[in-house]
């Protein structure tokens, strides 16, 4: 790399007794990324107060009000956490993938289908509805997986035998995905006419905090389910096989540089299927834990996006499974504070915005700026 | 199901397409991969129907719209040719960008009403040649002839000038281009601002002529990503662009028309018997994308051809090509 500026040759030198040269970094600061990243969010922050202002609305106050109602007590913690939980999920789908660059923007998609599997063990009678509730949510889960695997497969398999670009195909398929579960809760599974299916029978309920609201009595009315513990120790394990299994070894050297890794004997075509279903198995878990601990039931508007915004937070993770959680939660407090905000776009502007800034700072980490006296 | 109907609709949203997707073949022949469109086709669609509501001006709609577009891919611009981030990211942020920008501006836009459209128009003589005459030139909108003249200056542009050479050259091998003495740096911001042009017009064309109104993310309906599809189908080639985007819109139509009748080729119509069935017939336009990626790539594969060798890639002055 020549010490030369990558900005050479910009016009109108000012008469300074020092200039301003970018160099690239040689190395990088621990403390550097967490603060450029932290430097990054403030930034978007401000130019969606901004924005908001711009449209009419207050943004102190749109700020205020997503602090108070998303962090605010106890209850609106423990909603955001509900919030969190797909996200988790859906953020560790998109790091795994985007670990080895493979592009699953399908995370969507994944995900309403792990719904629609876990949805037909229940309603197709496969488990009966006295089954213990042990057995009918394993099922669930296990369907939830299979379903969001089989969903990522598709892709990864054109991908990894006809080179079909899998940016479109996942893309493609979240819309037929959607269609799919439209077909069966407006027709198959429609209850009275309505757009979502019968209720689930007690026993396909993820268990809540407000469960023990007997023996507790402050965890009365706390939504929290048990798929928070799911996506944790997702998160756990998605993070061992990243940083201390021979696959993720594998998976992560593809990324950094798939050639080398081909003349290291690692066979990329098994790996895209494979991580492409790792992927989408997270996703449709994310789903199966949606319905059995949110809504108990299929129903159309089970997300608000998680599979797109799994991006950003995978993305703000630096693709590492255990921050995953943590952004997942600040996020969780955005979707759900922001779901009172007018207009109704500033959530999705806010996180488009978010993410700009984040990988523009990026730049940062591999240049710097100095003053050079000028002789 | 009256097949010349099906085909007049077909190219005409067709054209909606084949805007969006020509800008895109601009940029990634010049080397950035812009996964933009739909955010720069909804705040194409929204800010043309805007101005026109409050101004009654179509074409001011129409500049406003290719304006406001092509600002924001000069983000993507900034973002990807200067600071080197990830082309794939940086266009996802964009999408991100603009629909909740366009949402956030087109609040309560959807109740503006109606507006005065684009005009159409019916060439005299070429629209009384059979078939091709109701199909092409009768009654279409005007941006569907802008459609028409595009595809080949395109065309012509990209294989037949020096401009177009420089335009590859920065794409094939930036390294080479600019030894030449090329401008990698301008020539990328050019066309990646050309892209974002031609995805606004096709946002506007949306809005103001093929469907008119805002209708939030539906307006689109991820025609955006669909146009990234099919420039990979087309090859970086406009006319390829064309017919698929026109296959594209024929087959929406069919999709919609398909519900309508009570018997289908002499047979009971399930589609019309089960309107649940619609679902399946919603999926086909992307099902059909999917299909038509797998087209493009088997024979990009089988002839070797493939992307401009430098998309994706940042080009940095002074560090080896690659």
């Amino acid at each position: 790399m020549s010490s030369e500026s990558a900005k050479s040759g910009s016009p109108g030198r000012l008469n300074l007794p020092f200039e301003l040269q970018v160099e690239p970094r040689l190395n990088i600061p621990a403390w550097l990324g967490p603060l450029v990243s932290v430097v990054a969010i403030v930034l978007a922050l401000l130019l969606g107060a901004f924005v908001l202002a711009l449209v009419g609305g207050d943004p102190i106050r749109a700020y205020a009000h997503i602090a108070g109602a998303a962090f605010g007590s106890l209850g609106v913690f423990s909603d955001t956490l509900v919030k969190a939980t797909p996200l988790i999920l859906t953020g560790l789908a998109c790091s795994v993938a985007f670990r080895m660059k493979l592009w699953n923007i399908g995370a969507e998609g994944q995900f309403f289908m792990g719904a629609l599997g876990a949805s037909i063990v229940v309603l197709a009678g496969i488990v009966p509805e006295n089954a213990p509730r042990v057995a009918t949510i394993t099922a669930m889960l296990v369907a939830g997986v299979i379903f969001g695997a089989a969903w990522g497969f598709v892709p990864g398999w054109l991908k990894a035998r006809l080179r079909v670009n899998e940016i479109i195909t996942t893309l493609m398929l979240n819309y037929i995905a959607i269609a799919l579960v439209n077909y069966f809760i407006f027709g198959v599974w429609s209850e009275g006419g309505f757009q979502m299916t019968r209720t689930f029978q007690k026993a396909a309920w993820l268990p809540r905090l407000s469960d023990l609201a007997e023996q507790f009595p402050i965890l009365r009315g706390l939504t929290t389910h048990f798929g928070l513990v799911f996506a944790a120790i997702a998160a756990v394990i998605v993070w061992y096989i990243l940083y201390r299994s021979l696959w993720g070894y594998e998976i992560r050297l593809i990324g950094d540089n798939a050639r080398a890794a081909e003349y290291a004997g690692i066979n990329i075509t098994r790996n895209t299927v494979l991580v492409m279903m790792f992927s989408g198995a997270l996703a449709g878990l994310g789903g199966m834990s949606e319905i059995a601990g949110v809504v108990h039931r299929l129903q159309g508007s089970i997300s608000p996006g998680y599979g797109f915004t799994g991006i950003i937070i995978a993305w703000l993770a630096k693709l590492n499974p255990l921050v995953v959680v943590p952004v997942s939660v600040l996020f969780g407090g955005l979707i759900l504070a922001g779901r009172e905000i007018q207009p109704a776009g500033v959530p999705r502007l806010i996180q488009g915005i978010i993410l700009f800034m984040l990988i523009a700072s990026e730049v940062s980490l591999r240049y710097r700026l100095r003053f050079v006296r000028r002789r | 199901m009256d097949p010349i109907i099906i085909l007049q609709a077909g190219v005409a949203t067709g054209t909606i397409l084949l805007f969006a997707t020509i800008g895109e073949i601009f940029a990634e022949r010049a080397g950035v991969l812009n996964l933009g469109l739909e955010g720069m086709m909804l705040i194409g669609a929204m800010s043309a129907f805007s101005v026109t509501v409050s101004t009654g001006n179509g074409w001011l709609g129409l500049i406003v719209a290719m304006i406001a577009a092509g600002a924001l891919s000069l983000l993507h611009g900034v973002v990807t040719i200067h600071f080197q981030a990830d082309q794939v990211v940086s266009g996802l942020a964009l999408t991100f960008l603009g629909t909740g920008l366009s949402l956030v501006f087109g609040e309560g836009l959807s109740k503006a009403g109606a507006i005065a459209l684009l005009p159409t128009l019916t060439v005299p003589v070429l629209s009384s040649v059979p078939i091709l005459g109701p199909i092409l030139f009768t009654k279409q909108s005007v941006m569907v002839y802008v459609g028409y003249l595009l595809v080949p200056v395109a065309w012509f542009y990209i294989n037949r000038t020096r401009f177009g050479l420089h335009l590859r050259a920065v794409g094939e091998n930036p390294t080479a281009a600019d030894a030449m003495g090329l401008n990698v740096y301008r020539l990328r911001y050019t066309y990646v601002f050309i892209g974002g042009l031609l995805a606004g017009l096709a946002g506007g064309t949306i809005s103001l002529a093929i469907s008119p109104g805002w209708f939030s993310e539906l307006t689109t309906g991820g025609m955006g990503w669909i146009a990234v599809g099919l420039v990979i189908f087309a090859q970086w080639n406009p006319w390829r662009a064309a017919f698929g985007g026109y296959a594209f819109g024929a087959l929406r139509r069919t999709v919609l028309d398909i519900q309508g009748p009570q018997t289908l080729f002499g047979l009971r119509n399930p589609f019309f018997f089960n309107p649940y069935y619609g679902f399946f017939l919603q999926m086909l336009p992307y099902a059909f994308t999917i299909g038509v990626l797998i087209i493009g790539s088997r024979e990009a594969l089988r002839k070797r051809l493939g992307s401009p060798a430098a998309l994706g890639l940042p080009y940095i002055r002074g560090e080896r090509g690659h």
